[in-house]
This record gives C-alpha cells, structure tokens and sequence, in this order.
C-alpha cells in the first residue's frame, strides 16, 4: 500500500496547486506509515518539486494525455496507481480533478470524497472530515472501500517544504485507451489573467459598484494584489459581469488566501460559497451588511472614496516591501 | 430525442444548516426542500430542447416518499415522465448505481445531471454514471445545443471555457449558463393540474452497498469578531494583512 498524488499541469508546467497537493500527500503518508508518490502526466517536472520531498515521481508521457480528456487521465491514473499498489489517491478540487475522479472512483471501485479539509480523522475505519452545505458545515465520513480517492479543498492544508531526494521514474501506459467521441473545438482562456480557482487573493464586487462602468478601479485593484475579479450573483444576473466571476453558492466556491468584498452586503448564499477564504475584508457603507459580521476586517466607507486610495496605498506598500 | 434529467431534492439555499440527534443527522425541521439548482438549469433546458424538438422527458430521483414534491414540479415544468427509485440516497456510489441500473437499455439520448448538488457537494454521480453505462461525460457544462443529432457543448474549465463537440447519448452535468436564472420556469395552473394527475413511477432499489458513511457532522467554529477599520487608516489595514494575517 502507498499514497499516490495526481499532479496537475497546464501548459507544461505543474499547477501551482501541485505544492499543497504534495505536502498533504506526504503527510498523509506518513500518518498512513506507508509511502508517498506523484503522478504527472504529459509534463516534465525537473527538479522544481524536490523541495516537497516525495520520494518518487512517475512522469507519463502519452499522446492520449496531451490534452485533458477525463477517460483518458483516469485510465492513466488507475493503471499507474494498480501497478505502484497505491491503494490512496490524492487529487486537487480543480474542475478538472473532480470531472475526472468520479470515473476513476467507479472503475477502480474506490470509495470516493472530495472537498477533504485535514487530515484523516482516523486510520481505522478510515474517517475523513470533508465540508457540505456549501461549507455551511463538515461532516465527518467514514471510506469503506480498498482503494481510496482523496480530493483536497484548495487552502485548507498549506504546503510544507521539505528538501529530499526525488527520483523521477518515467512510465510507459499500457491500457489501451480509446480513441475519445469528444472532440475538443477550441478555448478561452482569461488571457494574462488569474482564475480564481487558482487566485491566492480574490477581489470582488457586488451591486453597491451601481454599474458595469464602475468595474475599472475592482481591475485596478486586482491588478495591484495579483488578484482575480469576482463578483456576487445580482452582478453577474444583471449582466454587468461575465458568469464566470459568480462566486457563491451556485456560482463558483472561492478558497482564497485573501477575499476582498467591495460592494457586497453578503447574502447567504454568498457567504457560504466564499467562506473557505482564510481572511476576508469588507468594504461597505453599511455597518449592517451581514458581511461585515461574517469579515475578518471591514472598512465602512464609500466604495468610491475607499477603493482608489487603497490602490494607492498598496502601491506604495508593494514598492516598499519590494 | 430522450432525454433523462437526474434531479435530488436539496435544502432551499436560504436554509439554517442544523443537525439533530447528536450531530449525525440533518435537521429537516422547516427546511424546505427544492430542486436541486444545479439540476434545475438542466431540466429547464431539456425542456427547451422538448419545445423546440419534441424531447420526451423522463425525471429520475432516488429518494423517499417526501421528496414526490420536486418531481411533481418538474412535471409541471415540463417533465413527461417521472420515476423515483424508493431509497434513501446516502451515498454517490449507490445512487449511481441505482440510477444506472434503470437508465441502461432505455435508449436514452442524453442524460442531464447538475454538476454537483448543493447539499453534499459531491459532484461524483455522473463520473460513476458514465462509467457504469460507459457514456462520455462533459462536467461542468455552460451550453448545450444539439444539432442534427450531434452535440454542442461549452464546459468550464479553471480560468475559462472549453468548446466541444460529440456523438449521442452523452452525459452532461450542467451548472447555470445551460440557461440563464431568469429562464427558470415557475409552473402554471396547467402544469400544477397536469403534474397532480400524473402517476409516479416508484421503482424499488437495486441491492447494492455503500462506499462511504457520513458517521457525524459539526457546525464550523465561530470566528472572531470583525474588526472595523476606520476608511481614514487603510495604512492599518495594509499592516495587518502583511503582519498579522500574511496573505499580502
């Protein structure tokens, strides 16, 4: 028995998910007492990952893997996991990772959980606490399966570095994959934008912005903190922004370092969807907001007045912290 | 075109998340229980596909006698036929297992499932369905056209879109974007008094096990109070964020 972590790439490069996949997969190795490995299909990891300590890479190169195709990646993940004996799979919460995780789950017969906060809870019966209600709540779930399938929550363990040797091991797959009836047409990436599904800080806006044309200064700001632009459900309704920056409840979960809320009074259905994020700040005229009780820090003021300066301040901030 | 719509009854989103009988199950007192949305956005555009193309639709849920309500709503929306498999879904695998076991040898051209409910947040029925009824799948999708018998599909992907297209059947597991909130139907008398009429088909479970168990569940810790930054002193708020929280 061992674990087996499913890294993830984009653009031949690792996610930078691939940091916190690593370190809980090696905790959960060692809390396991057993051995941790990585997965990385179609993509060359170098040496970038030794800090992380696994002891072995397995690198799979394959034209079926070039680009993501669910059936294919969860071919590839259950005959390397079969032949390395890993009987405990660790995948990330990416769109990606759970598309591809439910098929894998029932081909290798594996008990399955995602959105996985800690550690487990126990070795025996194999307890793990994993959140529901859209984060409303955790529940504690017991796998009783052989093989298990562990999806982690983005931000909920951190990473670890740990130099030690990695041996990097390349694999020859010999499924025979199908050739795929889905047939890819073409993408739209966010052109030298962040997603938010990748975003350590996250900026978004709600209705108190009054309008689409108001959205400049929530640019600016992302712009300043490296951050992407999100924005409450009103919003995205009303058409002022695209319904890829709805977060909440049904719209996108955001687990951010740092979510800044400029404009929203924090519905329900809002906090739940964003309250993964490890700190959130408000930036409300309304005391009352029920947001501002959900915050960490809330500034009261004019979103017009309050936003611009902070951009300057963080501005000055950034050049002198460098 | 037959299509299936795998629709769960969830907590409305407004509701209050309390458990019962030393935290190991849901407190259902005054929740009430919708559609899920997620599966909501997919049966609205099967019945945009039934208006345009003459679909059949058929509703499945696995679920208890309470849960006729959301099925009978989604009569009255549009669904032609309407099944519910008589257990209690306490597990992915064993609701797709169940839903599998009617779906397969029907003939169905496409099968609708939300991309994840928005109770237990699963989002794994439609992998394992795909697997066991060895469908594509397309998770996650933002639109859905079929044209001459081929579909058309866009699907999120983290930081954008991705376009596709395939032969029939498929499955899709659709979010909002298949339509918009403001195409959700609100049933009318007719469909209120069509839905009422209409005989559910109850179809006993398939025997088979589970793979995990829910054994107890907590309540997030309550955090500290919020701490209110004067809009004169946002140099305090850039500190506390380097030095107290570090995420800048």
């Amino acid at each position: 028995m061992a674990v087996l972590i499913v890294l993830e790439s984009e653009n031949g490069e690792l996610k930078s998910s691939s940091g916190e996949l690593l370190s809980y997969g090696k905790a959960l190795a060692s809390f396991m007492e057993t051995d941790a490995f990585a997965l990385s299909m179609n993509c060359s990891v170098q040496n970038s990952i030794e800090k992380y300590g696994v002891q072995k890479v397995i690198e799979v190169h394959s034209e079926h893997l070039q680009s993501f195709n669910a059936k294919n990646y969860a071919d590839c993940v259950a005959e390397v996991s079969q032949k390395l004996n890993c009987d405990i799979i660790v995948v990330s919460s990416s769109t990606n990772s759970k598309y591809m995780s439910g098929i894998l789950a029932q081909k290798l017969e594996a008990a399955y959980t995602n959105n996985i906060v800690d550690l487990p809870l126990e070795k025996k019966p194999f307890t793990v606490k994993r959140s529901v209600y859209s984060n409303k709540a955790f529940a504690h779930t017991q796998m009783n399966a052989t093989v298990k399938i562990l999806g982690l929550t983005k931000n909920s363990f951190g990473q670890n570095v740990d130099h030690a040797a990695t041996e990097i091991e390349s694999f020859e797959l010999t499924a025979n994959i199908a050739s795929s009836a889905l047939e890819i047409k073409g993408q739209d990436t966010l052109e030298g934008q962040i997603s938010i599904a990748d975003a350590d800080v996250v900026v978004s806006g709600g209705r108190g912005l009054k309008g689409p044309d108001n959205w400049k200064m929530i640019e600016d700001l992302a712009d300043v903190l490296g951050a992407a632009m999100a924005c409450s459900k009103p919003v995205s309704d009303m058409g002022w922004r695209p319904h890829s920056e709805h977060v909440g409840q049904t719209g996108k979960p955001v687990a951010s370092n740092l979510y800044i809320a400029i404009g929203i009074s924090g519905a329900i259905q809002h906090l739940a969807g964003v309250s993964s994020s490890k700190v959130k700040v408000v930036i409300n005229t309304d005391p009352e907001a029920p947001f501002v009780k959900a915050a960490d820090y809330a500034v009261i003021g004019d979103a017009f007045e309050v936003v611009p300066q902070l951009i300057e301040k963080l501005k000055a901030f950034k050049i002198q912290n460098g | 075109m037959k299509i299936a719509v795998c629709i769960s009854a969830v907590p409305d989103t407004t509701s209050k998340i309390n458990f019962i009988e030393n935290n190991t199950a849901f407190d259902r007192e005054g929740v009430q229980f919708v559609i899920n949305p997620n599966d909501e956005f997919g049966l609205t555009r099967a019945v945009w596909f039934k208006e345009k193309n003459q679909a059949e639709i058929t509703v499945i849920n696995v679920g208890l006698a309470d849960t006729e309500a959301i099925l009978r709503k989604a009569i009255a929306i549009g669904a032609d036929h309407a099944v519910r498999i008589n257990a209690d879904p306490t597990d992915s695998s064993y609701v797709a297992q169940q839903i599998s076991s009617y779906l397969k040898d029907q003939g169905f051209d496409l099968i609708i499932t939300g991309k994840e409910s928005i109770d237990f947040n699963g989002g794994m029925v439609h992998g394992m369905l795909a697997e066991l009824l060895n469908i594509e799948l397309i998770h996650a999708c933002t639109s859905l056209e079929i044209k001459n018998g081929k579909a058309e599909i866009a699907r999120e992907i983290d930081g954008g879109t991705e376009y596709l297209t395939s032969d029939l059947p498929i499955i899709v597991s659709g979010q909002k974007g298949l339509v918009e909130e403001s195409d959700l139907k609100i049933p009318n008398m007719r469909g209120i008094m069509t839905a009422r009429k209409k005989v559910i088909e109850v179809i006993e479970p398939q025997s088979t096990t589970c793979k995990t168990t829910d054994i107890g569940f907590e309540k997030p810790s309550k955090k500290a109070e919020v701490e209110l930054i004067e809009a004169e002193n946002l140099d305090q708020l850039i500190n506390k964020l380097h030095k107290e929280s570090k995420v800048i």
